[in-house]
């Protein structure tokens, strides 16, 4: 057999090298900003081996969807038209209401709440390593994700997009560490502040005074103060209010609505553009009736 | 055969090993999930620690970063140092039986885990959890079954 290492440096030299270039890594990583860049190009590199990674799911659900028999598909058919009647419905009831909200947020000469383009993305991986909740998601900046984009599904909101590759992207999810948001509790109007603590089930809401007006059950919605997520998504639902004297705050757990550790769609939310458009005709109209009145 | 086709056998392994790191799995098992980068670069550094030494363990360690997510050079030092504990020691450990081997690995496993924690905890103040040790006894479980499958390989291609 050859000797061990018969060329190059030795090996506590080799460990000592490795160690400096790590804990230089980690230096550049953590504590400059030229890391978000440095990360794109390296997601966008290493995103062909996710695709690979999936591969076997996808082939497991491509199967069981082959074989799935024409009786269940005709089942799952009907349920899926009677959800489809059943959100119509409501949504005719929603548009009339949005043109009503329009309309009155005019009068109080407030920007209209407007709706941003919306991109379906599938999940490439959810990583939750237990000490960084991530995600990877199949679009990129070739679909027009930029960084800082809010993420949503059909309970609640996920997170946001934190680094870009051309054809995919990398999300912080709201549960992990380095994540807080702002919400507002929707009984009260109360704003607060939304952390992660790395537990994929629960956030913890922090710096509330004792004399907050907070229950168990009370629904948390995005505030919008963040100038990340648009206003009025659910985030969380209280669980937990610990009144402790002995401690400076309230202490308060809440369970985020979307189901962080099972994402396989999330839907992309382009936040709208400044103080975009009123509707043209109810501006108009408004006018009318302020030349009416004089 | 090309002696150098034989080393992609090497790289091959680990590159399986890293797409077993990011394969989707159900929630209920995946804090189980054994390190398989860690275990197949373990194995390699203790047959072949001319071939496969610190350069391997530190770039397989900073793929894992990217993959993973976490603060870039976290899982390169902790590979590092694992890989540099192993190839010191390899005339040693490669005396045990395997059942020693797959108990001094869960040794090894769980001081990469706190040597990852301990970066985590300092730079994104993480909580420790005793749920995140779960992978070094996974890692004991599966270290038997590696071992054989990975010799059985190197014989077959007859990697040296």
């Amino acid at each position: 057999m050859k000797p061990l290492l018969d060329r190059g440096p030795s090996l506590p030299l080799r460990l000592f090298f490795a160690l400096l270039a790590s804990v230089g890594l980690i230096t550049l990583d953590h504590y400059t900003n030229s890391s978000v860049q440095l990360r794109g190009y390296l997601t966008a590199t290493v995103s062909p081996l996710f695709y690979l990674a999936n591969l076997p799911q996808d082939m497991v659900f491509g199967a069981s969807e082959q074989f799935m028999s024409q009786q269940k598909l005709l089942e799952e058919n009907r349920t899926l038209k009677d959800t489809l009647l059943l959100q119509n419905g409501q949504l005719q009831r929603f548009q009339f209401l949005q043109q009503e909200n329009d309309k009155l947020r005019a009068l109080l000469g407030a920007s209209p709440v407007t709706e941003g383009k919306r991109l379906i993305a599938e999940v490439l991986a959810v990583y939750s390593h237990p000490f960084s909740h991530q995600i990877v998601l199949n679009k990129g900046s070739r679909d027009g994700v930029i960084v800082g984009q809010p993420l949503i599904d059909d309970l609640g909101v996920l997170g946001q997009v934190v680094s870009v590759g051309p054809s995919s992207s990398r999300a912080l999810l709201i549960a992990d560490n380095t994540h807080a948001m702002s919400a507002r509790v929707e009984r009260t109007g109360q704003s607060v502040v939304a952390e992660g603590i790395g537990q994929s089930d629960s956030l913890r809401l922090i710096h509330l005074p004792h004399s907050t007006d907070i229950s168990e059950g009370d629904r948390l919605l995005t505030s919008g103060l963040d100038g990340v997520f648009p206003e009025g998504y659910p985030v969380a639902k209280v669980v937990r209010v610990h009144r402790d004297a002995r401690q400076p705050f309230l202490q308060v757990t809440a369970e985020p609505y979307a189901k962080l550790d099972r994402i396989r769609y999330a839907l992309l939310v382009w936040p709208h553009q400044g103080i975009s458009s009123a509707d043209p005709q109810i501006v108009e109209e408004l006018k009318q009736a302020e030349q009416g009145q004089d | 055969m090309q002696n150098s086709w034989r080393f992609l056998i090497i790289h091959l392994t680990l590159l399986l090993a890293l797409l077993l790191n990011v394969m989707p799995l159900p929630a209920a098992v995946k804090l189980f999930r054994p390190d398989w980068p860690l275990l197949v670069l373990c194995y390699w550094v203790l047959a072949l620690p001319n071939r496969t030494s610190i350069g391997t363990a530190f770039v397989l360690g900073f793929l894992v970063d990217v993959m993973v997510g976490t603060v870039l050079g976290v899982n390169a030092f902790g590979y590092s140092l694992i890989c540099f504990i192993v190839a010191a020691n390899h005339l040693k450990i490669r005396n045990f039986s395997v059942l020693q081997q797959s108990l001094l690995f869960g040794l090894l496993l769980a001081l990469y885990h706190l040597v990852v924690f301990w970066f985590s905890h300092f730079l994104t103040g993480v909580y420790f959890r005793a749920a995140y040790l779960w992978p070094v006894a996974t890692g004991m479980i599966v270290w038997p079954y590696l071992f054989w499958f990975l010799r059985r390989t190197r014989r077959q291609f007859k990697i040296q």
